[in-house]
């Protein structure tokens, strides 16, 4: 006879996860856009992955050299000898490159998407962008999710008093015009890609807690967790170890949909000019450029958006996957 | 009723105190004064050119010298009476700037959340009724994909497309009135600014408006398993009287609430909105205060609109206990 080994939770979850094609094929297009993220410098740069020169092999992507110090290796590819050769990234334009006999060309060979106002290439900021914009939703995702287990944690295990006070803090924040909140912050601190992390990652915890804190008012009267109380756990222990896996599964939805909606906030802020800082390229500043220039400049419009939306749907898909294999009682209400 | 309402009333202090303190202490605590700042847009004078008795005289002159709870008690103080100060900008009272713009941005929302509720409603129904046909599946399809499209990259394409530039020339992107509309008699105004808020209008509502549709298809095929529209529909009624009687009259009671959710996001929409169209409302008039680091603007605009939510939430709340008979005033706090 053969054992058959138990699939557990997590295991029965992806089974059905993987029937889901719709949901399989956005968790595809995630992880195409991490493999982008990850590469960024192999897929786009005006430096060469490989590089033979006298005889020597060098890998400029990945070292610096000294002896190739402020030397453009656009002209070295023309002057190289026999034997030797360059293997450049296939886009060959760093997203910072201005090129001002260039500007605003419209999609061709030379450029696929075309170039910006300061003729710096648009494919290149876009991939370049990728990283910017998913290590700020996945970062900001994770900060909310720490502060927003911390909060609903504590509102749930403890109840009462301390579950009216934290409740009412719940209630200002989301009664926040939230983005007007984090317009202001960015306006009075520097908006670096740290502090929009910080700032997004800080006002949208109250999915996550007001979950966290509905599952612990729920998990508190569980049999196991009052013997875990019992046995002399502490609090802290009882609710990180005993609780909160059991809690686990609707943060994961939810914080799925929060990337999606951290994208969209910081792509709305680069666009309105406050997001990441020049000249570090991200979608939402592609974008904007092409308010000043909507009359003729469509490929300003149309490859960043189609970035941003692509990626948020991707997430979007991906979070409705998650609920429909997390709880068959989920039926795409909330 | 009229002691839950005051009861409730009294429940929104807490709240916008806390909003207010967090926004006073955010931008309080803040790097870079607004003094140096339009000491420089003012005179055009270099940041070192400054002599330190200026900056001093001129932070006096605001209040700007005195300790940060100080401020706030003296802030708190004034908008009791509603004196919200002057802007920094053009020293004119920020309350009269703001009676100006927050008709303007009422206006819109309150026009986009009727389309929202109008078209959300029956598509919803037409989904749960039709559920797993084609025309469902199509449907849901394309408004998930609405939900997703950032509201800019909308108002941008449908500016290329429709805007005048290399396509059709349909709708004005730029204000509300086209130049010299003032003097139109009304009905030629009006049309003029119906015409100008169809663009911005719809950014702002149709990603809430797929959200809703897709919420209140949910809803509505919770309610159809439930056992007493099975009876109605065993008793003989016809389907159509079940949904629309019996169904839908329960199902539209979740939809109601979610209007509190979905007003702190259409605030925040019209900041982007109303700087992409021109639109001289308080969203614009907000992203300039934050511009010019206008202290007495972003604290009366950030107060103002969590008032108007909490107020969009207590009404949703108060329809909620009209609709629901099930429900109490003296049972919910």
């Amino acid at each position: 006879m053969t054992k058959t080994k138990s699939v557990g939770y997590w295991g029965s979850v992806w089974r059905k996860f993987k029937k889901d094609r719709l949901a399989f094929s956005a968790l595809i297009v995630i992880l195409l856009l991490l493999f982008i993220a990850v590469f960024e410098s192999f897929l786009a740069g005006n430096k060469p992955i490989v590089l033979k020169y006298e005889g020597h092999y060098y890998f400029p992507v990945v070292f610096r050299y000294p002896e190739f110090f402020g030397r453009d290796f656009k002209e070295l590819d023309k002057k190289l000898g026999p034997g030797d050769f360059a293997i450049f990234p296939p886009v060959r334009y760093s997203p910072t490159e201005n090129d001002l006999m260039s500007i605003l060309n419209p999609p061709s060979g030379e450029h696929p998407f075309g170039t910006d106002d300061r003729g710096r290439d648009v494919l290149a900021r876009m991939i370049y962008g990728a990283r910017i914009s998913l290590s700020i939703g996945f970062i900001a995702v994770g900060i909310s999710a720490v502060i927003g287990i911390m909060l609903g944690g504590i509102a749930g295990y403890y109840g009462g008093t301390t579950d009216f006070i934290v409740s009412r803090l719940f209630e200002v924040m989301m009664t926040f015009p939230v983005f007007f909140l984090i317009l202001t912050i960015l306006a009075f601190r520097d908006p670096s890609i740290y502090n929009i992390m910080i700032v997004i990652g800080a006002t949208s915890w109250t999915g996550v807690a007001r979950l966290i804190r509905g599952e612990f008012l729920k998990l508190r009267k569980f049999e196991y967790v009052e013997a875990a109380v019992a046995l002399g756990g502490n609090d802290f222990r009882v609710m990180m170890k005993h609780m909160l896996p059991n809690a686990l599964a609707p943060v994961l939805v939810d914080s799925t949909f929060g990337i999606a909606g951290a994208i969209l906030v910081e792509s709305g802020l680069s666009f309105l000019g406050f997001g990441v800082p020049p000249p570090d390229p991200s979608w939402g500043d592609v974008l904007s450029q092409s308010q000043r220039y909507v009359d003729f400049a469509w490929w300003l419009v149309l490859f960043p958006g189609a970035a941003i939306f692509l990626t948020v749907t991707a997430f979007n898909l991906l979070g409705e996957g998650f609920r429909n294999s997390i709880d068959p009682k989920f039926t795409g209400n909330e | 009723m009229r002691d839950y309402i005051i009861k409730r009333l009294i429940l929104l202090i807490p709240t916008l105190l806390g909003i207010t303190i967090i926004t006073f202490f955010i931008i309080q605590l803040a790097p870079g004064n607004p003094v140096e700042r339009k000491l420089q847009l003012d005179e055009g004078i270099k940041s070192e050119a400054i002599t330190k008795e200026i900056v001093e005289e001129t932070k006096r002159l605001y209040g700007l010298d005195k300790p940060i709870y100080v401020r706030y008690g003296i802030w708190l103080k004034q908008i009791v009476t509603l004196d919200f100060g002057r802007s920094y900008k053009d020293h004119r009272p920020v309350i009269d700037k703001i009676a100006e713009r927050l008709p303007i941005t009422i206006t819109l929302n309150v026009i986009s959340i009727i389309i929202i509720y109008l078209t959300a409603i029956p598509i919803g129904v037409y989904a749960a009724v039709r559920h797993g046909s084609a025309g469902e599946r199509t449907s849901t399809f394309v408004l998930f994909i609405l939900y997703s499209i950032p509201s800019f990259w909308m108002a941008m394409i449908l500016i290329f497309f429709l805007g005048g530039g290399e396509y059709w020339n349909v709708f004005p992107v730029y204000g509300i009135l086209s130049p010299g509309a003032e003097n139109y008699p009304l009905p030629e105004k009006a049309a003029d600014f119906l015409w100008h808020i169809v663009l911005p209008v719809f950014c702002l509502s149709y990603g809430s408006l797929a959200y809703l549709s897709r919420f209140q298809k949910g809803s509505l095929l919770e309610v159809l398993r439930e056992d007493y529209v099975r009876t109605a529909t065993a008793k003989g009624l016809p389907r159509s009287k079940v949904i629309l009687k019996h169904a839908l009259r329960n199902a539209l009671i979740p939809i109601i609430t979610i209007l509190a959710g979905i007003l702190p996001a259409m605030i925040g929409g019209s900041v982007i909105i109303e700087t992409i169209f021109s639109i001289p409302g308080i969203g614009q008039l907000g992203f300039e205060s934050v511009l010019a680091r206008d202290y007495p603007m972003i604290m009366a605009i950030a107060t103002i609109s969590a008032f108007l939510t909490l107020i969009g939430i207590l009404i949703s709340d108060l329809v909620y206990v009209l609709v629901d008979p099930r429900i109490s005033f003296e049972g919910r706090s």
